[in-house]
């Protein structure tokens, strides 16, 4: 009870969960925004070229989902810029020069691909077939540079650079160093294919549903199909990705990796630990195999693994079996998401149409959690194992947080307000769908969504 | 020690955006504001729908500029930014919260199907009108009146509760009620419905009215509060004080002779609500925090200015032609000759009275070959990558 209560006494926790809990909602509709446009394209493509009527209107219908939830996103997104400010002024005040390059440029996308989303909506009768097509790309393009820049000024904060610092202050900033930071690369290649995943797994999984309530028609097997082969395709490449990763930042930031693999002290034939919790120095109900950390970390059994106890224990970051849990779930659900892929691609190498059995039915229906469930728990590892930096060796949490009272009100009234909000992103959706298959096609005509077009009173 | 030529070129940008926050904010708050105040369901039906209409495809787009607002503000000034954020944290917090109050209401609005509760979430969407704009007013006025320490132990209840402060909450308020019925009259033109041009002409007025005399009210207190920028604004920023004036009274005058032209009132209104925006920034220079924290202490080093530069000319070089297309697909009312979504549902459930799939056919030799070759190149590739790595 001690620990708990000096933990909450502890200024910056509150400030952490408001934060964790607005990036936590924002990134998953992040991930639409990224990723939304290019899988709704796909159909387009489809449609137009093989004149698939079922196609166009999954693209049609798609895209209005899609502007409900970039709507929502722009919120959130709101939402974090303030709190960057209201619960971190010590990190804008000290680095805020180095940090804003970033999400400066992150603004233009978002404005961009805002803007195109709204012609997307309106051009559907206003443009010709493949001028419309076209009118998606932007969105594509700058939701992949948005993302690219969101995720440089965090990557910027687990590798430092393009700064020169003289008596603690910011003389001089390099943008473009800030901007490809060492960790750029991988963190944004990371997060892309996660944004990709997310969103085809989570669209394939509401038509996985409808297809196991036996809507088996062309258009649910198309809604399924598309999103599923573009996530799918993926899947390996994030495997992949994950790995060499997970070498660089064993390199990168010996002490982070050291928390996700349970790696207490610096050792050769370090163990590779599958589950397990950590109390008092031990490892409890967890599954080691020998030296296969020192193997992935090096190729090599004997590779010198740096371990926790390298960094005195007010450097060491807390919740070590938090940061191990969540990425034993995010490499588990990876595998999870891969072997499924593999399934039906398998099945369709050799029978040329889709595996629609419940038994894989029912996997993949829960694949679009299971995508989330994996983003939001390697965001876990790299946010609380960068703790108790958050500027990596440069600045501290606590020394960043903010002073004012009142962060406990502000986070009780943005968890009310994200409920409200979840219920609103899956909801909308929901209604939408309901009303497609109730309706008669004219009202459907006459759907209103956020910057799409007003209904047309009088038939052309 | 003056300011680097780049610190205020980049200053010079963030007011600039600012007055399009305040312009195109704070025509959507005031949209919130008059359905707040519209009536009943059945007398408020008229000017809300078409509040709806206007607001519908920008709504929060507009939302951009104050993100924009923060992002330069904490790139270019960062001390100032944090001492900001951290003295006036509730009315900021506050502020925020109307935002997401709006959406939350605007979005359920439209999706919302029985009656009650369309009312309920449709009175959330207009009270939240109301609370954004007045904190964000207590916030400029807590700056200007110099209540924002540079180095803030916390929360500073003091600095955004003082009469100017609370004054400034109430002129945004009336400024944001104000360019958003000059908006509607033109909005109400456009469709050509008399009865609600003469409703919102008749409300713009008394909004200029009251936003006027607030306007004074709040210049008034300056000269007690804030005597640097009072100064200022009685010195070198009169110019602009004075353009302010005569483009208020020129609205004023056109509402009267019923002139609604769409540039010239448009561009009027626009002109007396900006050029309080940069009369506030003129008489604020040299200072971000009057008059504790000077700009040329204040300002990011040269590097993060000059990618402000980059951003705010790709803004203009991308943006403005994706808003040109937008805004020429909305205003082409003429649909081509593609299927309507009526059409694609008929073809597309005419699928289901097709027989099912074609039957698979067998598994090929060719297609089992390929496939043990490629799990084989896989095997291959895996080994590669973990044996241990090649001395040499």
């Amino acid at each position: 009870m001690g620990a708990v209560a000096h933990v909450l006494a502890v200024n910056p926790v509150p400030a952490r969960s408001q934060m964790g809990s607005s990036l936590g909602f924002h990134i998953i509709l992040a991930c639409f925004g990224i990723a939304f446009a290019a899988i709704t394209m796909i159909a387009e493509w489809i449609g137009i070229k093989r004149g698939d009527a079922a196609a166009l209107l999954l693209a049609r219908r798609w895209s209005r989902v899609m502007a409900v939830l970039v709507a929502v996103g722009a919120v959130s997104g709101t939402v974090l810029s303030y709190e960057m400010g209201l619960l971190w002024p010590g990190l804008m005040g000290r680095y805020g020069a180095a940090l804003g390059g970033p999400f400066s440029f992150e603004g233009i996308f978002f404005f961009l691909e805002a803007i195109f989303v709204g012609v997307y909506l309106y051009g559907w009768r206003r443009l010709s077939p493949w001028a419309h097509w076209w009118s998606g790309m932007p969105i594509v393009v700058s939701g992949i540079l948005g993302a690219l820049s969101v995720v440089a000024a965090n990557s910027w904060m687990n590798s430092p650079a393009g700064y020169t610092l003289s008596d603690g202050k910011l003389t001089n900033v390099d943008p473009v160093s800030v901007y490809f930071n060492a960790s750029t690369p991988y963190e944004t290649a990371h997060m892309l294919l996660a944004a990709y995943m997310v969103t085809g797994f989570v669209i394939a999984g509401v038509y996985a549903v409808g297809l196991l309530r036996g809507r088996r028609d062309r258009y649910h097997r198309l809604g399924f199909a598309i999103p599923f082969t573009v996530a799918g395709i993926l899947a390996p490449l994030q495997v992949m990705m994950g790995d060499i990763i997970a070498r660089f930042i064993a390199h990168n930031q010996p002490v982070k990796f050291a928390a996700m693999e349970y790696v207490l002290s610096t050792q050769r034939d370090a163990p590779e630990w599958l589950g397990g919790i950590l109390i008092n120095g031990k490892v409890y109900f967890g599954a080691a195999i020998p030296a296969f950390d020192s193997i992935l970390v090096g190729f090599n059994p004997h590779t010198v693994v740096i371990g926790l106890n390298s960094v005195p224990p007010s450097q060491q970051p807390p919740l070590v079996t938090l940061i191990h849990l969540s990425f034993d779930l995010m490499v588990g659900l990876g595998m999870f998401l891969f072997a499924l892929a593999a399934w039906q691609g398998w099945w369709w190498w050799f029978h040329r149409r889709l595996l629609l059995t419940a038994w894989f039915l029912v996997p993949s229906a829960l694949s679009g959690v299971a995508a989330v469930a994996a983003m939001e728990a390697g965001w876990v590892v790299t946010e609380v194992g960068r703790q108790p930096w958050i500027v990596y060796r440069l600045l501290l949490v606590s020394d960043a947080v903010t002073p004012s009272s009142g962060v406990t009100v502000t986070l009780g009234v943005i968890l009310a307000l994200y409920a409200i909000l979840t219920v609103v992103s899956i909801g909308v959706p929901m209604i939408m769908s309901r009303r497609w298959r109730r309706e008669t096609p004219a009202e459907e005509e006459a759907e209103q969504v956020p910057y799409g077009p007003a209904p047309t009173r009088a038939a052309p | 020690m003056s300011p680097s030529p780049e610190a205020i070129a980049v200053g010079v940008i963030l007011m600039v955006v600012i007055a399009a926050y305040a312009l195109f904010g704070g025509a959507d708050f005031g949209g919130g504001i008059w359905d707040l105040i519209a009536g009943g369901a059945e007398r408020g039906a008229a000017p809300r729908e078409l509040i709806d209409e206007s607001i519908t495809p920008v709504w929060e787009a507009n939302h951009v500029w104050l993100v924009f607002i923060l992002v330069l503000a904490w790139t270019a000034f960062p001390p100032a930014f944090a001492a900001i954020m951290t003295a006036l944290f509730v009315p900021l917090s506050l502020s925020l919260l109307g935002i997401v109050l709006r959406w939350a209401g605007f979005a359920f609005r439209h999706t919302a199907e029985r009656l009650q509760a369309r009312r309920f979430t449709g009175a959330v969407f207009a009270s939240a009108s109301l609370i954004t704009p007045f904190f964000l007013g207590t916030v400029v006025g807590a700056i200007v009146t110099g209540q924002v320490p540079v180095h803030p132990a916390g929360n500073v209840l003091a600095a955004w509760t003082s009469p100017t402060a609370i004054l400034t909450g109430f002129l945004f308020v009336a400024a944001c009620a104000y360019i958003s019925a000059v908006f509607l009259v033109l909005e109400a033109r456009q469709r050509g419905r008399q009865d609600l041009m003469r409703y919102f002409s008749l409300r713009a007025t008394a909004a200029g009215v009251v936003t006027g005399a607030l306007a004074g009210g709040t210049f008034a207190e300056l000269s007690n509060s804030a005597p640097h920028v009072f100064d200022r604004l009685t010195g070198i920023a009169l110019p602009l004080v004075a353009i302010s004036i005569a483009a208020g009274i020129a609205v004023l005058a056109m509402l009267w002779l019923r002139w609604y032209h769409a540039v010239f009132l448009r561009a009027t209104a626009a002109i007396a609500v900006a050029t309080v925006v940069w009369g506030w920034g003129l008489a604020q220079y040299p200072y971000l925090l009057p008059t504790s924290l000077p700009l040329a202490l204040g300002s990011a080093p040269t590097g993060s200015l000059v990618a402000e530069f980059v951003v705010a000319g790709l803004a203009v070089l991308v943006v403005a032609p994706g808003f040109a297309l937008l805004y020429f697909l909305q205003q082409r009312r003429l649909l081509t000759a593609v299927e309507s979504d009526a059409d694609l549902r008929l073809a597309a459930h005419l699928d289901q009275a097709l027989p099912g799939q074609p039957a698979a056919p067998a598994p090929a030799g060719a297609r089992m070959t390929t496939a043990l070759v490629m799990v084989m190149i896989a095997i291959r590739a895996i080994k590669e990558v973990f044996s241990p790595p090649h001395r040499g």
